[in-house]
């Protein structure tokens, strides 16, 4: 489904701020896949994610996806293939229109958009419904400005704008990370339940451990820019939380080590 | 000139003589008012383009009138240069990454030289009601308020139908939330430019209505638009949140905003009234704005500021 073959990207190339972000990533996810992506600061999840969204286009490398060639298509021309979710819950939503705008506009995702009405009866309908089965009361406010709701709210509505129109990948960057943790839970299990019903291909970045270990079908470390673990399956199911967290700073102290033979070299 | 002999020289039938005057004014600069709010309000950019639009919009019905053609089809002309005044602006901002308050400095400044050549080199250019048949004309003072509120009313209708479009939404999911936008696959960089475009055009049309009222165009009409029609917008918003409340919808935006644009210019027909120095008008219309536009600022400081904090002491 999603192909990245060695992708490069450096930021501020030549100055004294120069990161190397991404260093040679590859990662192929087959359809369905639901990948949990964990790692320290800076190791490059957000940016891998931003490489597929298009954000910005790579140095080096190919991006595929769904048998199509997406590395030099610019961000919006991506948006048909991709649904995504941001960290901040303000992100996802224009707060100044209503509720069934945000997710017209959502429902057009990489359409062309002319002259026909913003938002039918017949949509209105069907909003009403897929609101419902949030369970937040929100199919009462539909003509709400979603400025009007909460943080967990906005976040809930943004997930269901990714997926009202099926993408053929699921971007969710640290999405809960701003949540309390009562409405962190209750989003996060939104996710999977809407990655489940659409059998979507899900890449989901998360700081916690337990959660990386809970949903999905694979996970992956990142550490420096590319990827240092990858397990799925049962042995996914078998990791504990401890074992994760050893590998992790053991993994990250053979990092700084081979900084300092670097350094003494 | 004692304060009382002030009061006695004002003469309120003569101030009742100059409101239609005033309404049918503020109406034309009601009509340029909606073609702001397309880009101050929706798309979130203070464009300075408008100054140099709004005569541009005059100049050219001016001279297209004097050069034979109705005045309806010149107004048409106007709304088209005005496009593309805009248009400018908007591939100056998004296809060479000038800041848009800049690109629009700059096509107001170029303006000013095309706007001359437009009128033959010459700093105004008068078009007679006697001799041309006009759209409406400050001789016929109702003529031109009924003239002006059927074009405002139109105006707002198609408003409100295309900002209710999928395109219109687009325009406003742009400035409402531009990296939502792009996630969403709408081409930001090509609504703005389609905004910009289309707020200049509106422009260039209430240009071109102000220089048939009045008579003739003026290098210099345009001076000062941008603050007029903020000024408009603002305006509107305060009394039609004052009047309508919660009950303030799309529509009711709009029309305050055309309204907003009746007001300040009978705000400055009474000022006028008052025998201020009419050199000092832009001064006190620059106050007025500067005071609107806090009005939000202050009403949310009210609620919750470090001043009032002192004030109670810890």
């Amino acid at each position: 489904m999603l192909d990245l073959q060695s992708i490069s990207k450096t930021f501020n190339p030549g100055t004294i701020n120069e990161k190397k972000a991404l260093n040679g990533l590859s990662l192929h996810l087959d359809p369905g896949d639901f990948v949990t992506v964990i790692g320290g600061n800076g190791a490059g999840k957000s940016t891998m994610l931003n490489a597929i969204a298009g954000v910005w286009p790579v140095d080096e490398g190919r991006i595929v996806l769904d048998g199509k060639d997406i590395t030099a298509l610019p961000e919006h021309k991506r948006a048909s293939l991709i649904g995504r979710v941001f960290q901040d819950p303000m992100m996802g939503t224009a707060p100044n229109m209503q509720l069934e705008e945000n997710l017209a506009l959502a429902l057009r995702r990489g359409e062309k958009r002319g002259l026909r009405w913003g938002v039918t009866r017949d949509e209105r309908g069907s909003y009403h419904e897929v609101l419902k089965t949030l369970g937040l009361g929100l199919e009462d406010r539909m003509t709400a400005k979603v400025g009007l709701l909460s943080g967990g709210q906005r976040q809930a509505v943004t997930l269901l704008m990714a997926s009202l129109r099926k993408p053929k990948l699921l971007l969710l960057d640290e999405h809960t990370a701003a949540l309390d943790p009562a409405t962190a839970a209750k989003v996060l299990e939104l996710s999977d339940k809407i990655v489940a019903e659409n059998k979507l291909t899900t890449l989901m970045i998360t700081h916690n451990m337990t959660d990386a270990i809970a949903h999905g079908n694979r996970l992956i470390m990142m550490n420096e820019g590319h990827i240092i673990l990858d397990v799925r399956g049962e042995e996914k199911q078998h990791l504990t939380k401890q074992e994760l967290v050893e590998k992790f700073a053991h993994l990250s102290v053979t990092a700084l080590d081979s900084d300092q033979v670097l350094l003494s070299k | 000139m004692s304060i009382a002999a002030y009061f006695a020289s004002l003469n309120l039938l003569k101030l009742v003589k100059n409101l239609p005057g005033g309404v049918s004014q503020g109406i034309i600069w009601g009509i340029m008012a909606l073609g702001i709010y397309i880009t101050f309000r929706l798309l979130d950019v203070a464009d300075l383009t408008v100054d140099g639009s709004f005569t541009t919009g005059g100049a050219v019905t001016v001279m297209l009138i004097l050069g034979g053609w109705p005045a309806w089809a010149a107004l048409l002309a106007a709304l088209c240069a005005g496009l593309l005044a805009g248009m400018v602006t908007g591939l100056l901002h998004t296809k060479l990454g000038i800041p848009a308050i800049l690109a629009g400095i700059l096509t107001q400044f170029s303006l000013y030289s095309i706007n001359l050549r437009i009128m033959g080199m010459s700093a105004n250019k008068a078009v007679s009601v006697d001799k041309y048949h006009l759209l409406l004309s400050s001789r016929h003072i109702p003529a031109a308020i009924l003239t002006g509120a059927l074009i405002a009313l139109a105006l707002i209708s198609l408003f409100y139908w295309y900002f209710g479009t999928e395109q219109g939404s687009a325009l406003r999911a742009t400035g409402n939330n531009p990296a939502m936008s792009r996630a969403l696959g709408i081409n930001i960089d090509n609504m703005k430019v389609l905004g910009l475009s289309l707020s200049n055009g509106i422009v260039a049309l209430s240009g071109g209505l102000l220089a048939q009222y009045q008579g003739f165009a003026d290098i210099n009409m345009g001076r000062g638009a941008i603050v007029i029609g903020l000024a408009a917008v603002i305006i509107g918003e305060v009394i039609g949140h004052a009047i309508l409340g919660k009950r303030m919808n799309f529509y009711g935006t709009l029309t305050f905003t055309a309204i907003g644009g009746v007001i300040y210019y009978l705000v400055i027909v009474v000022v006028l009234w008052l025998r201020l120095n009419s050199n000092d008008l832009k001064l006190f219309t620059a106050v007025v704005v500067a005071l609107f536009l806090a009005v939000p600022y202050l009403r949310a400081q009210k609620t919750s500021s470090f001043a009032k904090l002192r004030r109670k002491g810890g």
